[in-house]
């Protein structure tokens, strides 16, 4: 069963502020190249800040494009990885695991799987 | 209150004792056809027409020889009407045994599908229907009398909570040894949370329905057998039996709700009180405290004591500092509060209490302590304020008497 785990950093501003040491960057690679190893990670990215985020919508009855993500928030989605794993409680071990959990919120989601 | 006639007394008696069956035989009932079935959702709704079939059937047939092959039968035909249609039935129906096997030698399945239904993944209120469904063996309509809800309102709860169970593949088995602790953590609450909410909803005035302080008590004396090694556990039990223990002395006349302080101490259970003392020694043995130790031995404390006036509460004010380590939430910091007003007097614990009303302004306690002390400082009017705010936050019929008498409300 594949799960996405989205990476959500509790505070955008608070977060960029912090050098990649403080970030605990290098172990975030060492923690994603290991489940790409193991062949768990099967896909993700990580987003660039929520600034450069645009969001188009429908309005008045037509697509109404605007600056920003879709909801303004102090949270915001650093990035993801799509894990291949047996089952919920395997995606939550490894969410609990994730170097800079002390500055993130994990969503872990089912993805779902057609066929 | 009117008198029941004897019909219903019989009527009360029989149901009584299906809600005793249903409660040995619906979880390894369940237990067993998820792990044939290997579908949760499709198993739990077969015992819960086994169950509702049962409930059709014995109170005029009688209650069977063998109930659990009667359920396991019942919840066979149930497979057969639902499958009729669907490719491969018979193949699915050879999967369910025409018998409940011998539980001899078998793992304990209901161990799985405790920790199953109290997954953390799952939201509070879904875990404590899903658990008194699926391992108790109540009906939705049971649970809706419970908890002074609607049906309709506890089945959406159940649906969710197996929709989430299947849809994020919540795996059905006994957490691995990293994760016992904290998995065990959630089940213990939804245990405390059920034995509160059958223990304080006491003296209400619905007619048939399951005590659920008893199904909380007889779940976690399952749950301490299968686990022995697990001293929480045995506090959680320990500490249910204590309470239990003082049932009679709490409800008054019209089920009105009497203090411990007010208590007639002859009416408590002092065999059930030596003996869940033991069971907390057995357990602190083991040298791994935690919170429901703690409060076992508090509870212990007041239930040793021959008087209140002989509580030892310098015991009870050091036992509470320890439960703050492990729990420091504003409401242990309360009750440290009501121990502290017997060691050092009422203006100290006024002074402690104070300092929680931004945490605790919505809590009917909280108002309750404060008047309490505010009239033991002689400040009566502020007292009876206290009062009121209480009376307005607590909807229990036997709180909201207590309250209301000591204010001359009626």
């Amino acid at each position: 069963m594949k799960y996405m785990l989205m990476f959500v950093q509790t505070d955008e501003k608070a977060w960029e502020k912090l050098s990649p040491a403080e970030q605990n960057m290098p172990a975030i690679e060492r923690w994603f190249g290991e489940h790409a190893q193991a062949g768990r990670l099967v896909g993700g990215n990580q987003l660039r800040p929520a600034r450069t985020a645009t969001t188009v919508r429908w309005r008045s009855g037509q697509p109404v494009v605007t600056d920003g993500p879709f909801v303004e928030a102090k949270e915001n989605i650093g990035g993801y990885g799509i894990f291949e794993v047996p089952d919920l409680d395997t995606a939550i071990a490894i969410a609990k695991t994730f170097p800079a959990l002390q500055h993130h919120i994990v969503e872990v989601r089912p993805i779902v799987e057609r066929g | 209150m009117g008198s029941a006639a004897p019909g219903n007394d019989a009527n009360a008696a029989t149901h009584a004792a299906i809600g005793r069956i249903f409660r040995e035989e619906a979880g390894r009932l369940t237990g067993v056809l998820v792990r044939l079935l290997g579908d949760f959702d499709e198993a739990e709704d077969l015992v819960q027409e086994a169950l509702l079939a049962a409930l059709e059937h014995w109170p005029t047939e009688g209650i069977p020889h063998r109930p659990g092959a009667w359920l396991m039968t019942a919840a066979r035909r149930k497979a057969i009407d639902r499958w009729r249609r669907r490719a491969r039935y018979q193949e699915l129906l050879a999967q369910i045994p025409a018998e409940p096997s011998d539980a001899s030698g078998e793992p304990d399945d209901r161990l799985r599908l405790i920790f199953t239904c109290c997954h953390p993944a799952i939201a509070r209120e879904g875990q404590l229907a899903l658990t008194l469904r699926a391992v108790l063996g109540l009906t939705t309509g049971e649970i809706a009398r419970a908890f002074l809800s609607n049906e309709a309102t506890i089945a959406q709860r159940i649906v969710r909570a197996k929709r989430k169970i299947v849809e994020a593949r919540i795996p059905y088995r006994m957490p691995g040894a990293e994760d016992l602790t904290a998995r065990l953590d959630e089940v213990l609450r939804v245990l405390y949370l059920l034995f509160n909410e059958g223990y304080l909803s006491a003296g209400g005035t619905a007619a048939v329905r399951r005590d659920l302080a008893e199904d909380a008590e007889w779940l976690t004396a399952l749950l301490a057998r299968l686990l022995p090694a697990q001293p929480e556990v045995a506090g959680l039990l320990a500490l249910i039996r204590l309470h239990r223990a003082r049932e009679r002395a709490r409800l008054g006349a019209e089920g009105r709700l009497i203090l411990l302080q007010h208590q007639d101490r002859s009416l408590w259970d002092h065999a059930l009180i030596a003996e869940a003392v033991v069971l907390l020694e057995q357990a602190s043995r083991m040298g791994r405290p935690g919170p429901y130790q703690v409060q076992a031995a508090i509870v212990a404390c007041h239930a040793e004591a021959r008087s209140w006036e002989a509580t030892d509460w310098p015991q009870i004010l050091a036992l509470y500092d320890v439960l703050a380590r492990f729990d420091p939430s504003p409401v242990i910091a309360l009750n440290r509060a009501i121990a502290l007003r017997h060691v050092a007097g009422p203006a100290a614990a006024l002074a402690a209490v104070d300092t929680l009303a931004s945490a605790l302004e919505r809590y009917h306690l909280f108002h309750a302590t404060r008047a309490e002390l505010l009239r033991a400082l002689g400040r009566s009017a502020e007292a009876r304020e206290a009062d009121l705010q209480a009376i307005a936050l607590t909807a229990n019929p036997a709180e909201r008497a207590l309250l209301q008498e000591r204010i001359g409300l009626h």
